[in-house]
């Protein structure tokens, strides 16, 4: 177990290394890094090629990647579109979008899994297609456009909701925007789980399980859901970084100041180093949540315990 | 120790792409097709293929879903080509004037915020829609399938070295990765999104494309006749590639849907296609502001992206079932 | 009698149709006693058990007709729970493939215990200790320290021991074990299958043996019942069948199996195949590859003739089988 960790580590490097740079040579194509630096106006010459020599921007860009990432190691991300440190944009963007996270994965986790499991132990009736035929839809439909029609229902026309998030984001107010941001997830957990489960009924072991004489819950739960939700839990565990980095088009329909938003923000200003420190961040929660994701598939399945 | 992922792969793969279940969708699923073992009818291995599709197509003729979904394709199609056909108005001529407007004879769905005539625009927008759907999935599927192929085939450095990559554009969120490339585009074709979507997408089908053909490889005509001495070229033509492609087909279609609602979800975010470019993601994005007095033109181009979608999502999947000889 | 299956019918619904998988069969086995049933697979042999057993896959499955008597209990008008009950405790069941019939992510021990804990509410601690002695029992070495294992770390031949040991452990009148042996090396066939007879004996239960193996047969059963198409075509005491058999199935059946005697000579093997279970041919459903097979087999269905006391055959000319 500890090697496989240690090779996961090691397999890690690279794809972090080549992310990030990935995404600061966009950055840096993007436009002027400097541009953000001067206020509202645009910077004169002079002092333009004074900001780039002091901060490095004149040298090769593999050069600007090494210092910046040796920064970032030593918890410096560098300056924000508003002058202050980016860390500081972080401490106040990321604790909202992990609590929208949240109520996404409990979303898909609660909804999901269950109709998941009522209709592929009811395959083929019209519970079943009704369920098949609503996650079509959710999934063909794009989520700023769920978002905007249930933001227009429940918050404005009907009144359950506030239309839009107050600054600090509070957990029952992110109940809406939460769905929005799981509703694709949702219905692809509830495919994935159905198919899973309707994979899964068929077995051999479930047919033992049976004929031990079981009572049926109890071959569901303890026989059936625990081999069938395998997947299911790997795919929600690498759901997380990919909700947080997804966040960007809720955020912006429900007004919430979170990372998405904080990034929107950096790429309208153009301000490199906020959108590669926001976007540093999310590739390593998606990494660090691939790898928990691993371990737990290997605690899950003995099978690959013990290969 | 194997490779937890390995079972699981296009499942988990794609969920990097932020783009959320669709990709993913597509993936787990075709990974069901691939991992299909060899037909039991025991035909030979040139009559395998065309089998295969025989038989789905067969299938396919008399299932409702996939005529549907096809129907509402071509109809997408004609009038994306055509769009004077059922919208004879010019979608740029609007009249301030009757802004926000409600549906009047002659303009069915009303007015949009700068008083344009919203049918006119909704049917002008699949244009910009189906070819950015079109040319990214082309553009996708080749990319991603030939090298896909290759290095599953060849294995080797090649195979390690574009794995490594392929998880390094996962590792991407995509709705991230077209904020930061798009915005500084000015361009106001559909070229830019296009280029986009298959610098992003490839690495989707290139793993289902690998994982098929390390499958098909594996299979004992294979084996014979690379001991009858035929060569790589082809094996992989006249022996791989008509297994491998079912999955990466299945797949293409699926991601197609998903790339069109990618396209309204950078314009929404004023990334995509800009003004004045006719293209749903547009007119749902200008739409929103005042959806509260005039959900009309936000809702019909949000319906006529979704119907899109989903035709294209459910043929797929249709096709999926017919080539699946396991749901039989 | 132990068990008594009375004119059993069973349709499997398809996309092409009903498919007849058991056409009126009828057998009965008595404490003590291994009765064998003997037939290619598709004869309905296994879909019969799982009738029996009551874990048919409904739907597509369905029993249309007959009665299932176990201890004078009609098993098909039992309410699902009070079947439950039986299960396990009454009749058990040992699969073919141990591999994929034991849970992939559930220790042994667990599968074991869980008997004890489900029928008899024992307490985990205790469901433990017996499983363990369930495992001595069917000989696992180290029962102690495996208890925890999972059934991946098992061989073949030491996963059907855990197999026999689950159906074993709350002692049940009746044994079914299909195929037990078909996924195991030919020298672990053997072991397993004398411990199979052995336990059985220990017990004093009622087995029925299921298999297309004329020679397990002739070790450990009493009597035999062949099947085709969904039908018993003959039974008899085992000695007799093999001496002598009364339907031109067994006949064929039996000459098809390679013999030292016989070295040089070309093996027999039956024309044909079995009839598709959605068309199964008029009259005798064997008369498309009957060698006797004259114009009545083409229209009349044969019923189970008495040949003697103990002997049925379902052929219109089983004298003449018998005699030739």
């Amino acid at each position: 177990m500890a090697r496989y960790l240690v090779r996961r580590l090691l397999q890690m490097i690279p794809v972090f290394v080549g992310a990030t740079l990935l995404i600061f040579l966009m950055v840096n194509v993007m436009g002027d890094p400097v541009a953000g630096l001067c206020g509202e106006r645009a910077c004169d010459s002079a002092t333009a090629a004074q900001l780039k020599r002091e901060f490095g921007l004149d040298k090769p860009v593999w050069q600007q990647y090494a210092t910046y990432m040796g920064n970032v190691f030593t918890g410096d991300f560098g300056t924000a579109f508003n002058g202050r440190p980016v860390t500081e944009l972080m401490a106040t963007a990321f604790p909202v979008t992990i609590r929208l996270t949240l109520v996404a994965i409990v979303f898909e986790i609660v909804i999901g899994i269950t109709l998941g499991v009522v209709t592929g132990l009811r395959r083929g009736r019209p519970v079943d297609t009704a369920v098949l035929l609503a996650t079509l839809v959710v999934i063909s439909v794009p989520t700023f456009v769920t978002g905007l029609l249930l933001q227009l229902l429940l918050g404005v026309k009907w009144g359950w909701v506030r239309p839009s998030v107050s600054p600090l984001a509070p957990l029952d107010e992110l109940i809406l925007p939460g769905l929005v941001l799981a509703s694709v997830s949702l219905a692809y957990v509830t495919r994935l789980t159905r198919t899973s489960i309707a994979e899964n009924r068929r077995a051999d072991y479930v047919r033992t399980a049976v004929a031990k004489g079981l009572p049926r819950r109890r071959v569901v739960v303890r026989h059936l859901l625990r081999n069938s939700l395998i997947p299911v839990v790997t795919f929600i565990g690498t759901d997380i970084g990919a909700l947080m980095g997804g966040a960007i088009v809720t955020e912006r329909i429900f007004n919430i100041h979170g990372v998405g938003y904080q990034l929107y923000q950096g790429i309208l200003r153009q301000n490199t180093q906020t959108v590669v420190g926001f976007v540093t961040v999310l590739v390593l929660v998606f990494l660090v949540a691939n790898l928990l994701v691993d371990l737990l598939y290997a605690v899950l399945d003995p099978r690959i315990r013990y290969a | 120790m194997p490779d937890p992922r390995e079972p699981y792969e296009p499942e988990r793969a794609v969920a990097g792409t932020g783009m959320g279940g669709g990709m993913d969708l597509a993936a787990s699923e075709a990974a069901t097709l691939e991992r299909e073992p060899d037909r039991p009818d025991g035909a030979g291995p040139e009559d395998r293929p065309r089998s295969l599709w025989s038989d789905a197509w067969r299938d396919l003729r008399r299932n409702p879903v996939f005529l549907l979904s096809a129907l509402v394709i071509c109809f997408l199609v004609l009038i994306a080509v055509w769009p004077s056909l059922i919208a004879p108005g010019n979608p740029l001529t609007c009249d301030l004037a009757r802004a926000q407007d409600g549906p009047s004879p002659g303009h069915p769905f009303g007015f949009d915020g700068q008083g344009c005539d919203v049918y006119t625009r909704t049917v002008h927008g699949a244009r910009a829609s189906v070819t950015v759907g079109v040319c990214a999935t082309l553009g996708v599927a080749l990319l991603g399938s030939v090298l896909g192929a290759l290095a599953g085939f060849f294995g080797g450095g090649w195979d390690a070295v574009l794995s490594r990559v392929t998880d390094v554009f996962f590792a991407i969120p995509v709705v991230l990765g077209g904020l930061v490339l798009l915005s500084v585009v000015t361009s106001n074709t559909v070229w830019p999104v296009v280029g986009f979507i298959v610098l992003l997408g490839w690495p989707q089908i290139y793993r289902i494309a690998r994982g098929s053909v390390i499958t098909a490889k594996q299979h004992d005509y294979v084996q014979a006749a690379r001991a009858l001495g035929a060569s790589d070229t082809r094996i992989l033509l006249r022996h791989i590639a008509p297994n491998a492609v079912a999955p990466v087909i299945v797949v293409a279609t699926i991601a197609l849907g998903t790339y069109i609602s990618l396209e309204a979800t950078l314009s929404y975010l004023g990334v995509g296609l800009k003004p004045p470019s006719v293209s749903w993601g547009i007119e749902i994005s200008a739409a929103s502001p005042y959806v509260r007095n005039a959900p009309h033109a936000l809702l019909w181009p949000a319906g006529a992206l979704a119907v899109t979608v989903l035709a294209f999502i459910m043929l797929g999947d249709a096709v999926r079932d017919a080539l699946d000889p396991k749901l039989r | 009698m132990l068990l008594e299956v009375r004119d059993l019918h069973v349709e499997f619904r398809t996309r092409d149709g009903a498919a007849h998988a058991v056409n009126g069969v009828t057998y009965a086995v008595d404490a003590g006693e291994t009765l064998a049933v003997l037939g290619e697979s598709g004869s309905g042999k296994s879909v019969t058990a799982q009738a029996v057993m009551g874990i048919l896959d409904t739907p597509p499955g369905r029993v249309t007709g007959g009665e299932i008597r176990f201890r004078d209990q009609d098993l098909l008008t039992l309410k699902e729970e009070e079947h439950r009950r039986i299960r396990g405790a009454g009749m058990a069941m040992i699969f073919q493939d141990a591999l994929s019939a034991l849970n992939p992510v559930l220790t042994v021990g667990d599968q074991l215990g869980e008997m004890f804990r489900v029928h008899r509410g024992t307490s985990r601690k205790d469901s433990r200790a017996k499983a363990i002695e369930l495992m001595d029992r069917v000989r696992i070495p180290a029962a102690a320290q495996r208890v925890g294992d999972y059934p991946h770390q098992f061989s073949g031949g030491m996963r059907q021991r855990i197999m026999i040991a689950m159906a074993l452990a709350l002692e049940p009148d009746l044994i079914i074990a299909d195929e037990p042996t078909t996924a195991l090396d030919v020298t672990v066939q053997a072991q397993v299958m004398d411990l199979l007879a052995e336990l059985r004996r220990e017990y004093d239960m009622g087995l029925i043996l299921i298999t297309h193996d004329l020679g397990v047969v002739a070790d450990v059963a009493d009597k035999i019942a062949v099947m085709y198409a969904g039908r018993i075509v003959e039974t008899a005491p085992v000695h007799e069948l093999f001496k002598r058999p009364a339907h031109p199935y067994t006949k064929g059946l039996l000459e098809s199996i390679p013999r030292l005697d016989h070295k040089g000579r070309e093996l027999y093997a039956i024309k044909g195949l079995p009839p598709s279970l959605q068309a199964i041919p008029p009259g005798c459903a064997f008369n498309p590859r009957c060698p006797m097979a004259r114009d009545v087999c083409r229209t009349d269905v044969p019923p189970l003739y008495e040949v003697s006391g103990e002997r049925g055959s379902a052929c219109h000319f089983w004298r003449e089988c018998l005699d030739g």
